[in-house]
């Protein structure tokens, strides 16, 4: 695999003409749209990764009158930081981008969940989204957005979770399926995305699929927002070329010193020094919602899992059993064996349990906490052993 | 339809159909522990995980429609793994006490636990160690959040089909509950008690509130004179928990264990269903001349049933201002307690001080209801304990009874005497069609214009049903009712009877007889009933309640011998004086938290 190295771009934070963007998407078909997407390769970019033409596509073949678009912007992964600047420098454009996704889908009402935290950003967004309001009426087009606040919990940014917190209920994931796409908010199909994604659509049509994969790997088109955290001289938001290896991003990034780095936050992969330059941040190799986290020789990894499985055990929503009480015993679990009381061998167990929250549990927060104890412990055994 | 295979087997179901089902079809067993018959999928506990051929994760037959082409095991070692490991897990936050729990050999979990669990634990002990509470404030029921599992079939239970919500989900992550509001004490929230929770319960969590001891310390003093009444419903379930299948009567056999458990007499709350028909049908009566003849507009038309004591408290709690509407009549148990301690004390020679009276109910809330300050008119608390169905059978296993091979007893005299009528009043409708049977007779002096005086149209397992009967050929006295069209309704569960009461407080639907039982097919479906219980397992005991109707010699409320006697020997008339102090009662406004 050819990888391209790093690369910086700005595309995302580049001013653009927002109406002309808006205007030529009302004046294609659905198909247009949707088809300039799907060209596009774009994935989600909450961190699913799931193709974003295809939801749109799903969500227009639904015949009901009534379909909603949802931008996700409850950004609760550990290390995730990039949708907040998104929403602090670039609202217009995700505005624009779910008109556009309105538009291909055929909804005429958008909500935004805005993580709870993220309330300090509401009257500028408001502004902004007035401005919004005005310019699509003057374009002769009907479509709004509205604005819901999260309180807080982590599983509301997952999308079913996050469409009963809408809806006024207790943030639980439902059963899938049906998904979506079919069945969504308020029972209506919708098509959810987080905020980037919505951006990169946008930009899409204004710059055409075509100009748009020229970026990026077969499996991860595009560029990407990247949140840079940890133990790295430069943190903060940088926006990357996909189908870099960690080891050109350590290389940019790091301090020197950095023996992992944990990629897609709390729920996403540990990668260790060995395995950097083999390791493509991406769809092809660790996929991310944009969370990397630095961890020089100076932190203890068992403290880093600990710090996770206590952040999954506080978070689960509890509604399902593997995720609960999965995520309770991986939690004291590594604490036993710590202490020595527990056996060494007892990780074996512990991660087969792992496995079994992988296949069982009933939504992405329990399925993933694996991904994290695994590599953390595959990876770190010693130290969470001694 | 839809073709899919199911551990190779290929079957053709209905679209829409769940794996679970499917397999059901195919006599593959999936095991189950959230999921219930009466309540929507939860897909929460995830013990019916089967693994989908191309599937990246397994999937809960429970919440998985079939596909086209669907491919299932439902046995692979990926399923076995991950369900031991579910299993596990329950049990590391399940404080499993087996041997001291009053749910051993009754509980879902212990026996999935017997299945995939045996040997040494492979997880952490979650429970041990940390402290719990157990909520003991309801006169019902307990509840021991320590043996949760989190299955949520109570909180689906108590807003779905009794739309009360008293408890709910709580918290999250390793905090997460099944709480109240405000974490209030069961005694202080909305519940009703009617124990439809505890009835579907997998585990200990909730259990009835337990009097055995007391009742078995009754019997054994020799000073006492120990009382037993038995609620219709009881005998067409009874023996469930005692090796019969459903829908058995085990009306003979039940008065033959009772004898034998050692009371000294065994009655019937049949005698007062009987007597609250003519008392409550008078008090019908009563208003609707109040209203009709004399032109009172304060009467309260429609009048509800008061037999239901989870009904009463649901009305209290969320249609305060419909109290007027209820009838103010004592339920057939609380009838029947403030006679034992007055008529029927006086009629044995036994002083009342010593009468411990004790009935065998298919409730939990009649525990709250004997405990209520408003029925202690016989000077006394007028019901002593309340058993449910289940802690009958318990009584009997403990005093090795040979249930199944007991010979047919008949009840005791004085207020041992039944009808058909009474039998009825455990199935949904029952008390509608005695009351029906009573009162069209008092105003025509002819029985009700159905065949074999089965009034149809109220039966059946239908939430809410609507029945109009035309009065003709009026006596005398009821002339002001000729022509005239009898309204009545029927509701059973709660979340019906909100509908409905719904519908008369805004105007939108008008009766004038309202028949309300808060558990899913009236008695027989009541929160002390055996357990499991389910449609198809409540249609065979209303049958048997019909049938039990059709072989009685007496059909008729007011044709009761008994109740015959005790209006010319004690009561005098109904709703006269000493009706009003000993078989009538009042009602409170409660908050709705």
């Amino acid at each position: 695999m050819k990888n391209k190295g790093l690369t910086k771009v700005d595309l995302i934070f580049e001013s653009t003409d927002v109406r002309k963007v808006m205007k030529k998407a009302f004046e294609m078909t659905s198909n247009e749209i949707i088809e300039q997407i799907l060209e596009s390769g774009l994935k989600g970019r909450g961190g699913a990764g799931f193709p974003t033409g295809l939801k749109w596509k799903y969500t227009a073949a639904e015949k009901e009158p009534e379909k909603y678009i949802v931008c996700n912007a409850d950004e609760g992964e550990p290390g995730t930081f990039k949708d907040r600047e998104i929403l602090d420098k670039a609202a217009a454009k995700v505005y624009a981008g779910m008109a556009i996704a309105g538009k291909a889908m055929g909804a005429r009402k958008g909500f935004i969940y805005l993580r709870g935290e993220y309330r300090f950003l509401l009257p500028q967004l408001y502004v902004e989204l007035h401005k919004f309001h005005k310019l699509i009426n003057e374009i002769g087009y009907d479509f709004s957005i509205e604005y819901r606040m999260g309180s807080g919990a982590y599983i509301c940014g997952e999308e079913s979770a996050l469409f009963e917190s809408i809806e006024g209920f207790r943030g639980e994931p439902r059963n899938k399926p049906p998904y979506p796409t079919v069945s969504g908010l308020f029972s209506k199909p919708t098509s959810i995305n987080n905020v980037e994604t919505l951006v990169t659509a946008m930009m899409i049509i204004e710059k055409g699929a075509g100009e748009y994969v020229k970026l990026g790997t077969k499996d991860s088109r595009g560029s990407k927002v990247f949140s840079i955290s940890g133990d790295t001289p430069i943190p903060g938001i940088f926006e990357l070329e996909l189908g870099m290896t960690v080891q050109e991003f350590v290389n940019e990034f790091g301090d020197g010193d950095t023996k992992a780095v944990q990629v897609g936050g709390a729920s996403g992969f540990c990668v260790p020094r060995k395995k950097f330059s083999e390791t493509i941040i991406g769809f092809e190799g660790v996929p991310t919602g944009g969370s990397m986290k630095l961890f020089n020789s100076s932190r203890s990894m068992y403290n880093v899992l600990h710090n996770y499985l206590e952040f999954f055990t506080e978070e689960s929503c509890g509604q399902c059993t593997p995720c609960r009480v999965g995520c309770q015993q991986l939690y004291k679990g590594i604490e036993m064996v710590k202490k020595g009381e527990s056996k060494s061998t007892y990780l074996n167990e512990l991660v087969k349990l792992a496995d079994t929250m992988k296949v069982a549990s009933k939504c992405g927060l329990g399925q993933s906490v694996g991904n994290a104890f695994r590599s953390i412990v595959e990876n770190f055994r010693e130290e969470i052993i001694y | 339809m839809v073709t899919l295979k199911i551990n190779e087997h290929e079957i053709k179901v209905a679209e829409g159909t769940t794996i679970l089902d499917a397999a059901k079809k195919l006599s593959i067993n999936i095991p189950t522990l959230c999921n219930h018959q009466d309540l929507c999928v939860a897909g929460n506990c995830r013990v019916c995980v089967v693994e989908q051929k191309g599937a990246r994760t397994l999937v809960a037959a429970c919440a998985m429609p079939v596909a086209e082409g669907m491919e299932i095991n439902t046995n692979s070692l990926k399923v076995r793994n991950a369900r031991k490991h579910i299993v596990e897990l329950l049990l590391s936050e399940h404080r499993a006490d087996c041997t001291k729990c009053y749910k051993n050999q009754n509980c879902e979990l212990q026996t999935l636990a017997n299945e995939f669990s045996f040997g040494e634990h492979i997880f952490l002990d979650l429970v041990a160690g940390r402290p719990y509470e157990i909520d003991r404030s309801s006169p019902s029921f307990f509840k021991d959040d320590s043996k949760c599992i989190r299955c949520q079939r109570c909180v689906r239970t108590c807003s779905e089909l009794q739309h009360v919500s008293a408890i709910a989900v709580a918290n999250k992550g390793s905090h997460q509950k099944i709480s109240s509001f405000h974490d209030r004490p069961m005694s202080h929230v909305v519940c009703t008690n009617c124990g439809q929770c505890v009835n579907r319960c997998p585990t200990g969590a909730l259990v009835e509130k337990t009097y055995i001891d007391q009742v078995w310390d009754a019997i054994y003093d020799p000073e006492k004179h120990v009382v037993v009444q038995t609620a219709p419903a009881v005998r067409v379930a009874l023996g469930e928990d005692l090796g019969f299948d459903p829908g058995v009567r085990v009306t003979g056999k039940m008065v033959a264990a009772l004898r034998q458990l050692g009371f000294d007499s065994v009655l019937d709350t049949d005698f007062t269903a009987d007597l609250t028909i003519v008392e409550e049908g008078t008090e019908l009566l009563t208003r609707l001349k109040k209203v009709l003849v004399e032109g009172d507009q304060k009467v309260a038309l429609p009048m509800f049933t008061s037999c239901s004591p989870g009904w009463i408290k649901f009305i209290e709690h969320k249609f305060p201002h419909m109290l007027p509407n209820l009838s103010t009549c004592k339920s057939p148990q609380q009838m029947f307690g403030a006679l034992a301690k007055t008529f029927y004390a006086e009629k044995r020679g036994i002083d009342p001080s010593k009468v411990v009276s004790v009935s065998i109910m298919p409730c939990t809330a009649k525990k709250f209801e004997a405990d209520r300050p408003e029925m202690r008119s016989s000077g006394y608390k007028d019901i002593d304990y309340v058993l449910t169905t289940r802690e009958l059978a318990v009584m009997i296993k403990q005093a090795g009874i040979n249930f199944l091979s007991l010979e047919d007893e008949k009840y005791d005299s004085i207020m041992g005497a039944s009808t058909g009528a009474a039998v009825i009043f455990g199935a949904t409708g029952g008390v509608m069609e005695a009351a029906l049977r009573t009162a069209y007779e008092i105003i025509t002096g002819r029985p009700v214009p159905f065949t074999n005086l089965d009034i149809v149209p109220v039966r059946g397992m239908e939430g809410v049903k609507e029945a109009t009967i035309k009065i003709e050929g009026t006596k005398a006295d009821w002339k002001f009712l000729e022509g005239a069209e009898l309204k009545v309704a029927i509701a059973h569960g709660l979340v019906n009877a909100n509908k409905l009461v719904k519908a008369v407080s805004t105007g939108k639907a008008s009766y004038h007889f309202i028949e309300i039982m808060a558990c899913p097919g009236g008695c027989l479906g009541g929160g002390g009933q055996p357990i499991p219980t389910n449609i198809e397992i409540r249609k065979k005991r209303m049958e048997a309640i019909y049938s039990e109707d059709t072989h009685m010699a007496i059909r008729k409320s007011h044709e009761n011998p008994e109740v015959v006697a005790i209006y010319k020997e004690f009561l005098e008339e109904p709703n006269g004086h000493k009706s009003h102090k000993l078989l009538h009662t009042h009602y409170v406004k409660r908050e709705s938290y």
